[in-house]
């Protein structure tokens, strides 16, 4: 057992709420009556359905595949009907849809067959191991759902020197954890070995807070049984949050992690105990992940621990419990510190699904938002941040909308865990400016990408435009200079080759439009048979015309008069 | 004396040299801050400023031609930073450019779409693909939403299209303050 442990800066001593749920031993949970599988159960790309409707599946088999490399596969959670591949209520904030796939159990809960896909893994390379917890759908089920295998990959050239199992569930109500430890020691036990197997880390070490006896006492016990070397139990001070990743290693080992690093930059990989159980059982019985343990809790007459179908609607587990769905107010998806109020009740359980806490109306349990009031400066919320931020001046660039400040004052460090909320006289939702700050930032920068792509496409069409009007206006240029050359050289030279037979027919045509011009003369019509009045005036308009033209080409503007004068004669006579 | 004019001239040289170096070397190319204010527009590229691109507004605002509130695809967010850069007054957006409207993209209806090219000269980032007599299409990702391809287009076959939330573009509201008032300070005049 490690004596040596650090303190990490805050956190909060809260009332854990536990012994409610850890009366009883966990139960399998009722066959629901349809399961819902959201496609996304996971951080990274949503996973590909690759079964139809109408389908028959098995329990195990899986439904919708990896797509890319940070994703999860997804395995039907008992045997059962495929009835819709579509949109449906997920367990997000945003209350938003999600493409899901729905399920109809038909009530045998056959297996697929798992034989061939159990395994010895101490004769597997690392590799291959990574391969089979990635086929088996395995996500971090502490609440970050980060797909497991990356995180056994320390990449080329890293030594990971310790491996930490984290079963320091520190929020309220949840006791999943513990009552996984208390029942399924041995088999979080050789999970460890496997992890150790394929992280290749020189020592290991299983967290527990203080507040569950039962747990410590029964992995101590399977830690001997088993007969592990090089493992030690930690048992760490119950504070929240003792369980966040960076505040557990800086616990156990002293180490910080870096800012925008992974523990895997200080030698460190840490799991969950669920997880670590789950990945047991995904490499020597073949299992794929189908079911978890999660903690049914707060204002219902029976709060216990189920273990539970992924894709179980959250109101069927409620009422299992015996819990009223008409006079609830909301259901908080996680614990009171960290959790979001379920925004659709028809949503289901997924992998990451660890507690459902259910807050009546009129609840004396759950507080109701408390009018915010101005920040008086006390510093209550810096005294217990656990990660040495000032959430004050977080707060108040966040609201200012000052958000390269925010950055500045390091709000990317920010766990969100929600002690300075809990704190805060003024009843002030900081976690909440955190989180709209921190999608603020995000979002303007994906913004900012697509302009720059767009700038750059406007750049190189402006760019071609002017090339092409360039290409253009020289080919013309061209085409004008060889036209003078053409119409220039023929009457000198009579080689015909040269000439351009398109070019010679033009000027042909023009030299039979001049020659028309210069010989023929208009020939007057309908001069036979005049009368001496009509000869008269013919030969009056010639001598006008005449006038006319000697006058036009003396163009001067003595010479209207006359003319004027002379078309008044006309006229008199 | 004489030694003292002699030195002051010499060094006077001295650095009038290394400077006219200096501005010759270490020229800058452009003028930043054009670069700088270009950078803080959306580059829709859609002309409701009035000028023909985001560049070149952002040279009439540098040359102080034009208003920083002539953007609306860019909204309240790219008056504030441009106010800041600029050390000016924070304005409204002016209603003679536009409104704000949520953010859209092109679609085009290709049953409907005769192959005319007219929209795809008219696109300023190249963002349709097709030749002419056959279907064109619009490149969705590179779409700014910026509306030019729509009069062209003789069969009115192309429309926006709001850009609907998902979990993708879902984000965190600001929290609303609600502050309860000291009622003396709610009617002053009372008292």
């Amino acid at each position: 057992m490690i004596k040596k442990l650090f303190n990490f800066k805050g956190g909060l001593r809260l009332t854990g709420h536990k012994a409610a749920s850890t009366q009883h031993p966990v139960m399998p949970a009722k066959l629901p009556s349809i399961i819902i599988l959201p496609l996304n159960q996971h951080i990274g790309v949503p996973a590909e359905p690759i079964v139809s409707v109408g389908q028959h599946v098995l329990k195990g088999q899986k439904i919708a595949k990896a797509t890319d490399y940070v994703s999860a596969p997804i395995h039907a959670s008992t045997s059962g009907y495929i009835r819709h591949i579509g949109p449906h209520a997920i367990p997000h904030p945003s209350g938003l849809q999600a493409t899901c796939i729905t399920l109809e159990p038909d009530g045998e809960d056959q297996w697929t067959d798992l034989q061939n896909h159990a395994h010895d893994y101490t004769n597997m390379d690392p590799s291959a191991l990574r391969n089979l917890i990635r086929d088996a759908g395995i996500v971090g089920l502490g609440g970050a759902g980060f797909p497991s295998f990356i995180k056994l990959n320390p990449g080329p050239g890293r030594t990971i020197d310790t491996l930490i199992l984290n079963g320091a569930e520190c929020e309220p109500y949840i006791t999943c954890d513990d009552m996984l430890m208390r029942e399924r020691a041995d088999e979080i036990v050789a999970g460890l070995m496997i992890l150790r197997y394929a992280l290749q880390a020189s020592h290991c070490i299983i967290a527990i807070e203080d507040n569950k006896p039962q747990a410590i006492s029964a992995v101590e016990q399977a830690i001997n049984k088993l007969n592990v070397p090089d493992t030690q139990l930690a048992i760490v001070p119950t504070r929240y949050p003792a369980g966040g990743e960076k505040q557990l290693i800086y616990t156990i080992t002293g180490k910080e992690v870096p800012k925008n690093g992974l523990p895997i930059h200080v030698g460190v990989v840490c799991q969950n105990v669920g997880t670590t159980a789950a990945i047991y059982r995904a490499i020597n019985h073949g299992e794929p992940l189908v079911s978890r343990y999660m903690t049914i809790a707060g204002d219902i007459d029976k709060p216990c621990n189920l273990e539970v179908l992924l894709g179980t609607p959250v109101t069927e587990l409620i009422e299992q419990c015996q819990g009223n769905i008409e006079t609830l107010d909301r259901i908080i998806m996680g614990g009171p510190m960290m959790g979001f109020a379920l925004p659709n009740l028809t949503s289901p359980v997924i992998k990451t699904t660890n507690c459902v806490t259910v807050a009546n109306k009129n609840s004396d349990k759950f507080q109701h938002k408390k009018p915010m009031m101005p920040c008086i400066r006390c510093g209550s919320c810096a005294d217990v941040c656990p990660v040495n931020l000032l959430p004050q001046q977080l707060y108040w660039h966040a609201s200012a909308k000052e958000l390269d400040k925010t950055q500045a004052f390091n709000l990317f460090d920010c766990i969100e865990c929600g002690c300075c909320d809990y704190v805060c006289p003024s009843h002030i939702p900081l976690v909440q400016y955190y989180r709209y700050a921190k999608a603020e930032i995000w979002q303007r920068e994906k913004e900012t990408q697509k302009s720059n792509i767009a700038r750059e496409r406007f750049e190189f069409r402006e760019k071609r435009l002017a090339r092409e009007k360039a290409e253009r206006e020289a080919r013309l240029k061209k085409k004008k200079e060889a036209a003078l050359k053409t119409a220039e050289s023929p009457p000198q030279e009579d080689s015909k080759p040269t000439v351009d037979p398109k070019q010679a027919a033009i000027l042909a045509a023009l030299e039979r439009t001049k020659t028309k011009q210069t010989t023929q003369k208009v020939q007057p019509k309908n001069i036979d048979n005049l009368t001496d009045e009509q000869k008269q005036m013919i030969a009056e308009i010639d001598a006008r015309r005449t006038q006319q033209r000697q006058q036009s080409t003396v163009a001067s503007k003595t010479a209207s008069p006359p003319a004027n004068t002379a078309r008044r004669e006309t006229h008199s006579e | 004396m004489i030694e003292t004019i002699i030195i002051l001239s010499l060094l006077a040289a001295g650095f009038g040299l290394l400077l006219g170096y200096a501005a010759v070397q270490f020229k800058v190319e452009g003028d930043p801050l054009v670069e700088q204010i270009d950078k803080l527009l959306p580059q829709t590229q859609c002309g409701q400023c009035s000028y023909p691109g985001c560049r070149p507004y952002a040279t009439a605002i540098a040359n102080g031609e034009a208003d920083i509130n002539q953007c609306p695809p860019g909204g309240e967010t790219t008056i504030i930073a441009l106010a800041d850069l600029l050390n000016r007054e924070i304005v409204p957006l002016n209603p003679e450019n536009g409104t704000v409207k949520p953010k859209t993209v092109a679609i085009i209806d290709e049953q409907n779409c005769i192959g005319c090219t007219l929209c795809i000269q008219a696109c300023p980032v190249d963002a349709i693909l097709g030749a002419a007599k056959q279907m064109h299409t619009i490149i969705e990702a590179e779409c700014t939403g910026c509306e030019l391809c729509l009069a062209p287009c003789p069969v009115d076959c192309i429309e926006m299209i709001t850009i609907k939330e998902s979990l993708a573009t879902w984000k965190w509201q600001e929290p609303k303050p609600f502050y309860k008032l000291h009622p003396q300070t709610v009617e002053p005049e009372a008292g």
